[in-house]
């Protein structure tokens, strides 16, 4: 099977994490669908390092998901503080940050 | 290596400043005779300066050069002309007086400030602002200049908006305002210039390779380095543009005015009588020394704009209703005769310019420091609201006069001889333009004397009659600066000794000689 | 002693400085000091004239250098002075009455607080206007020049607390500075042409340059002269300028500094001499000025306003023989000296009789007073005798000498002009002066007590005002027949000025003899008018010319409509245009951008998505770019 399926596979899932992102209100959904944008991307490392036959790729890959899984701590930590103040996790209701 | 003795000239007020910020709060005196002390062992340091230049030596002296920007070829650079040396002398003179007229300007029992140590913050900033001043006249490289431009910027922005006048109209709030604007419009305005500058400075950089006036003065001078035509008129503009901002030339001007009226009395000074002074004096050494054709190129439209403002500034001064504002106007007026000189492209017009700086700055310091005197006794900036002063102080009104009769460049006094040199300059080469400009002498006449007439003659209003005449400690600022303006006005000889040399470099540097009298050159 | 002539300067001077930075202190003491070095100032100048006397007249001009003054490459300006027979005629008699009105002025300002000033004041006059005539060059002229109008502006405003006063100083000095901007521009077209403005060099070598050059000068020579001696187009202040002290129109307004424009252009008779155009303009504004004045002269009620009028006529004479060229610079000069005794001492008395009134400046509230005041009415009628031209005083023989030059003029129309307006101005001086001379001291009383019953009583002025009345009378008998015995006076300034005999259109006798009708017509005329009847107390509304002639012949008016009020206009609109179109253009920019961020502002509205959504984007063009130029 040719490599360059797995980046078809990989921008397939790109871009429901794209899509996700953009109209999901859901707090908690909004994040999973980044983490599925982060993986898509470990994806297109890991098939580009097989693609090039040297290591480069996975080590990134393994960066990425160790800063992910640190971007899961604080970013879960930020929802469950917005929930617990504003009993909704609605991204829509925290757009305090506007001039 | 020998004692850095213009690297000492600059630190020594910014020692100064440092010192005079670390005062403690309570120890409010001891921040201003620490700073009156500072700024008097610069003018001790000025006077060594003078002394040791010598008028017929080389043209850059008591040079100092270090690496500073490897990288970009930047260097600490200084050196001194005969144009240089006469206005560190003219800051380092003016600073003690500035200081002593602003004695109380800032405390707090007397303005009701609530800022955080305010007096140690006011003199510290006019000590920053000496520093930087003493150092761009003396700094040879581009860059070194063109920072120093920039930064006493910061120094003066916070002395125009943090120390207002306290005579307003209005509201305290109103008045708060009205100083923020100027603090911002005289910001903003500088920061454009600059940034074109700025634009300028690294074109330099890229066509030269270097920053070095000296070193680019002499590749031009010798061929080495050849500029476009183009690209040197459009450097030429971006200097330009800035120096005529700070200067200010019309319509570049409103600034001014509005920094000048919303300032106290000695920081009115600061910015006309030394900050602007970097700007024309920046003409002669930059615009002059390195694009010599670009100048050539532009002087008849910078001529038309000179005259204007000589015209323009007075006949606005004529119109105005606010004292410092009126003399705001003046000093435009003035600053086009100096730019006038300038590019009048003579010896007579460019040592006329050199001298008018000077004498402009101490006649402008004289008559604004007395003015904020009287300002600050009746608490209102308006004309109107005084008359017949003469009668309850008579010295104030007459050292008022005497200001006023140096602003209108009454022969005896120092100005009369700038004024005639940069006419008589002016006229060899350009008469009309000479003739026109000559309207500027009935003119001013007519702003002073209407101003004096108005503020000191008649019958004495009720708001007058009881103010007190010159205290001792304004007397010992204005009588000082009185008795230089008779003195230079008789025997000007010393100030141009120093600048008659320098001159004539700057006119070698755009190629121009003299034109001859008609009957000598029949001949 | 060509040492000597610095002292002439500086004694006045050190009388100015120690006065005027002295304090109260000086207060009781001051006018001595003042009167002194004025005196000191005129030992000093006879001490030189006798110096010069003893010396081949060819030979007589001092010089002394002092120090280079501006020192600029190509300009050289040096305070140094020139003393020859024209500046030695000027010393005297800029020393000797400035000597005697400091004397007249001890009693005159008695009950001033300001005496102190006052005499500093007018040290520093007597210090400028030497400068004025003993420096060697036009700059240094130039100096004392405008000194001597900063000398007039504080004398002029001595009363300060009167807005009158003030507005009358500030007119002087403005109008003045109009003529000085006339003496700049000659200097700078001196330097120009010759590359130097030192008497000598200039002088000497005006033939090398053309005509047309040599007219400029002369035409802004002459401007310089007009504001200084009051001429027309420039003599509006000079009535306004009584307003000062008494003792000031005397010796400012009237015997020494308005008279600097005839010095000016009797110094610069080379110049003139190159250029008839010039000297034509010169002599025309001599006749118009001895004819306005004149006209004014006859009209107004104020004393001292008849007096200026009549000043302004008189030096209208002046300019015109100092225009006719080397037939007439003597005569200008001879006149301008006997004027300076007959006219300070005409001053001197009008003080003298205020002094008595209470300060009453109206004629037609005085009357009779030749019963109260002998001696001021003694020394007043010899004074008017001279200046009418009496046969024998001097008036008569400088004034029938500068009538005769100008039918000399030329040969044909313009001798019989301008003799004919020089003859008719000594009609109407008779006249206007005749007048000022039976309303004053003739008639029955008209004074009034004033609103709080104050009634004057008329009074003789003590000893210090009469002895410099009755010196000055002297000088006005005597003086002019002096000058005239074996010509010795145009002998005196031949050697500077040149002489021409002038060969006049009719014969000498019959001028003579038509000036003496003339005057004796003019005379008898007021006799009639005011001698024979009543002078009413109020002004009759007069004729058409009366009224014009009251207000100055409208010239103030003109000023005030056409130069006030247009500059008034002026400056409001550039208030305007600077306020919202300089400032307004800058300010607008400002507000520009101010909206442009407000819209741009609302781009951040704090949704995540949207942020998300621009980052996208951006990412995708950013991508789309990099493509782009890849398959370019």
């Amino acid at each position: 099977m040719s490599p360059v399926n797995y980046l078809y596979l990989a921008a397939l899932l790109f871009a429901i994490g794209a899509t996700g992102v953009l109209i999901r209100r859901n707090a908690i959904v909004v994040f999973m669908c980044i983490e599925l944008m982060l993986n898509a991307c470990n994806l297109t490392l890991v098939t580009f390092s097989r693609m090039h036959g040297n290591l480069d790729g996975q080590i990134i890959a393994f960066f990425t998901m160790v800063v992910a899984a640190a971007e899961v701590v604080v970013g879960l930590a930020i929802i469950v503080s917005l929930f617990r103040s504003r009993h909704s996790a609605s991204v829509d209701d925290a757009s305090l940050m506007k001039l | 290596m020998s004692f850095p003795l213009l690297t000492a000239t600059a630190a020594v007020p910014a020692i100064g400043a440092i010192v005079t910020a670390a005062v403690p709060a309570a120890r409010r005196s001891a921040a201003k005779w620490l700073a009156l002390l500072f700024s008097l062992a610069t003018l001790v340091l000025a006077v060594v300066v003078g002394v040791r230049f010598d008028p017929g030596g080389d043209r850059y002296q008591l040079t100092e050069s270090h690496a500073w920007i490897a990288d970009f070829g930047v260097r600490y650079e200084l050196g001194v002309d005969g144009i240089g040396v006469a206005l560190i002398g003219l800051t380092a003179l003016l600073i003690p007086f500035v200081i002593l007229a602003g004695w109380h300007d800032a405390d707090p029992e007397e303005t009701g400030s609530k800022r955080w140590r305010p007096t140690q913050g006011f003199f510290a900033l006019i000590l920053m602002v000496e520093a930087m001043v003493v150092l761009s006249f003396e700094a040879t490289d581009v860059f070194l200049f063109y920072i120093l431009f920039e930064a006493m910027l910061i120094p003066m922005y916070f002395l125009i908006g943090g120390f207002g006048d306290r005579a307003h109209a209005g509201s305290d709030e109103k008045a708060a305002a009205q100083r923020s604007y100027a603090a911002v419009k005289f910001l903003l305005y500088n920061l454009v210039g600059g940034l074109i500058m700025l634009a300028a400075v690294i074109g330099l950089y890229v066509v030269a390779g270097n920053f070095s006036l000296q070193e680019i003065a002499a590749a031009r001078a010798s061929g080495e380095l050849n500029m476009a035509t183009n690209t040197e008129r459009l450097l030429f503009l971006g200097f330009f543009f800035a120096f005529a901002v700070k200067a200010p030339l019309w319509p570049l001007h409103t600034w001014l005015p509005n920094a000048m009226g919303e300032a106290t009395a000695p920081v009115a000074v600061l910015i006309t009588a030394v900050v602007d002074k970097v700007g024309t004096f920046a003409m002669l050494r930059f615009c002059l020394g390195l694009f010599p054709e670009a100048s050539k190129w532009a002087t008849p439209a910078i001529l038309v704009l000179a005259l204007i403002s000589i015209v323009y500034g007075a006949l606005l001064a004529v119109g105005q209703r606010d004292i410092k504002r009126l003399i705001a106007y003046a000093s435009i007026s003035h600053f086009g005769f100096i730019i006038m000189g300038i590019f009048a492209m003579t010896s007579q017009g460019q040592s006329g310019a050199t001298l008018y700086m000077v004498n402009h700055g101490i006649s402008t310091a004289a008559l604004m420091l007395v003015a904020g005197f009287l300002i600050s006794r009746r608490g209102s900036r308006l004309i109107a609201d005084f008359g017949g002063v003469q009668k309850v102080a008579p010295v104030l009104a007459g050292t008022f006069l005497v200001g006023s009769l140096a602003t209108l460049s009454l022969p005896g006094l120092a100005p009369f001889v700038s004024e005639f040199l940069v006419l008589v300059g002016t006229f060899a080469r350009y008469p009309v333009i000479g003739i026109i400009a000559t309207f500027g002498i009935v003119l001013a006449a007519l702003y002073t004397l209407v101003l004096y007439q108005r503020t000191m003659t008649g019958p004495v209003k009720l708001e007058v009659a009881k103010m007190p005449d010159l205290r001792v400690r304004e007397l010992v600022v204005v009588a000082p600066l009185i008795a230089l303006l008779i003195f230079l006005g008789v025997y000007p000889k010393p100030v141009t000794d120093l600048v008659n040399p320098a001159v004539g470099h700057t006119l070698s540097d755009v190629q121009k000689k003299d034109p001859k009298p008609e009957v000598e050159a029949a001949k | 002693m060509e040492n000597l002539i610095a002292l002439l300067v500086a004694a006045p001077l050190l009388g100015a400085a120690v006065l005027l930075c002295g304090g109260r202190r000086l207060d009781r003491g001051g006018h001595w000091i003042g009167t002194l070095l004025a005196v000191v100032s005129f030992a000093v100048g006879v001490l030189l004239f006798t110096d010069m006397l003893g010396k081949d007249p060819e030979h007589r001009a001092m010089h002394q250098a002092l120090f280079s003054w501006i020192p600029v490459e190509g300009f050289q300006a040096d305070v140094a002075f020139q003393l020859d027979q024209l500046s030695m005629t000027f010393v005297l008699l800029i020393t000797g009455v400035g000597s005697l009105i400091h004397v007249y002025s001890i009693g005159y300002m008695e009950h001033d607080e300001r005496r102190r000033r006052f005499f500093g004041y007018l040290n520093l006059f007597l210090a400028a206007m030497l400068l004025l005539v003993i420096a060697d060059n036009y700059l240094l002229l130039y100096v004392g020049w405008e000194g001597v109008g900063l000398a007039s502006y504080l004398l002029i405003g001595f009363w300060q607390h009167k807005p009158s006063a003030a507005t009358a100083a500030k007119k002087a000095f403005l109008v003045n500075r109009v003529g000085d901007m006339g003496l700049s521009i000659a200097i700078m077209l001196m330097f120009t042409t010759f590359g130097t403005f030192a008497f000598g060099p200039v002088l000497e070598s005006t033939s090398e340059t053309s005509e047309g050059m040599l007219t400029a000068i002369g035409l802004m020579l002459l401007l310089a002269a007009c504001g200084k001696s009051a001429q027309v187009p420039l003599q509006s202040w000079l009535g306004d300028a009584m307003e000062g002290p008494t003792p000031v129109s005397a010796l400012i307004h009237a015997a020494t500094m308005v008279t600097a424009g005839v010095y000016l252009i009797t110094r610069s008779g080379a110049i003139f001499n190159g250029a008839p155009d010039a000297q034509l303009a010169v002599v025309i504004v001599g006749a118009v000025t001895l004819l306005f004045g004149a006209i004014v002269g006859c009209a107004k009620d104020d004393i001292k306003k008849a007096l200026a009028g009549s000043t302004m006529s008189q030096i209208g004479y002046m300019i015109l023989a100092a225009g006719l060229g080397p037939i007439g610079y003597a005569f200008a000069i001879m006149h301008l000296v006997t004027h300076g005794f007959f006219k300070a001492g005409l001053f001197l008395g009008a003080g003298s009789v205020m002094h008595g009134m209470n300060d009453e400046v109206d004629m037609r509230k005085y009357g009779g007073l030749r019963k109260y005041m002998p001696v001021t009415f003694v020394t007043f009628g010899l004074g008017y005798l001279a200046i009418i031209g009496f046969p024998g005083l001097s008036g008569f023989w400088s004034k029938d000498k500068i009538i005769e030059a100008a039918f000399a003029y030329d040969d044909g129309i313009r001798g019989w002009i301008f003799g004919g307006v020089a003859l008719l101005g000594a009609g109407i001086t008779a006249f206007y002066m005749t007048r000022v001379m039976i309303m004053t001291f003739f008639g029955e009383k008209r004074w009034q007590p004033d609103a709080e019953g104050n009634e004057p009583h008329p009074h003789e002025s003590p000893r210090s005002m009469t002895i410099p009345m009755i010196v000055l009378a002297f000088g006005s008998v005597f003086a002019g027949g002096l000058f005239s015995l074996n010509e010795s006076f145009v002998k005196w300034l031949e050697p500077v000025t040149q002489f021409e005999h002038p060969h006049p259109v009719i014969s000498v006798p019959a001028i003579t003899a038509s000036t003496v009708v003339v005057l004796l017509l003019g005379a008898a005329l007021a006799y009639v008018m005011y001698g024979r009847k009543e002078v009413p107390v109020t002004a009759p509304r007069g004729s058409l010319l009366t009224r014009a002639a009251r207000r100055d012949l409208l010239q103030d008016d003109f000023n005030h409509v056409v130069l006030v009020r247009g500059g008034e206009h002026l400056t409001r609109s550039l208030v305007y245009v600077d306020h919202t179109m300089v400032d307004g253009a800058v300010n607008g920019t400002a507000a520009g951008f101010g909206g442009l961020s407000g819209r741009l502002r609302k781009v951040q509205n704090g949704f995540a998505r949207s942020y998300a959504v621009s980052m996208f984007g951006g990412t995708a063009i950013l991508i789309a770019a990099t493509l782009l130029m890849r398959a370019v």
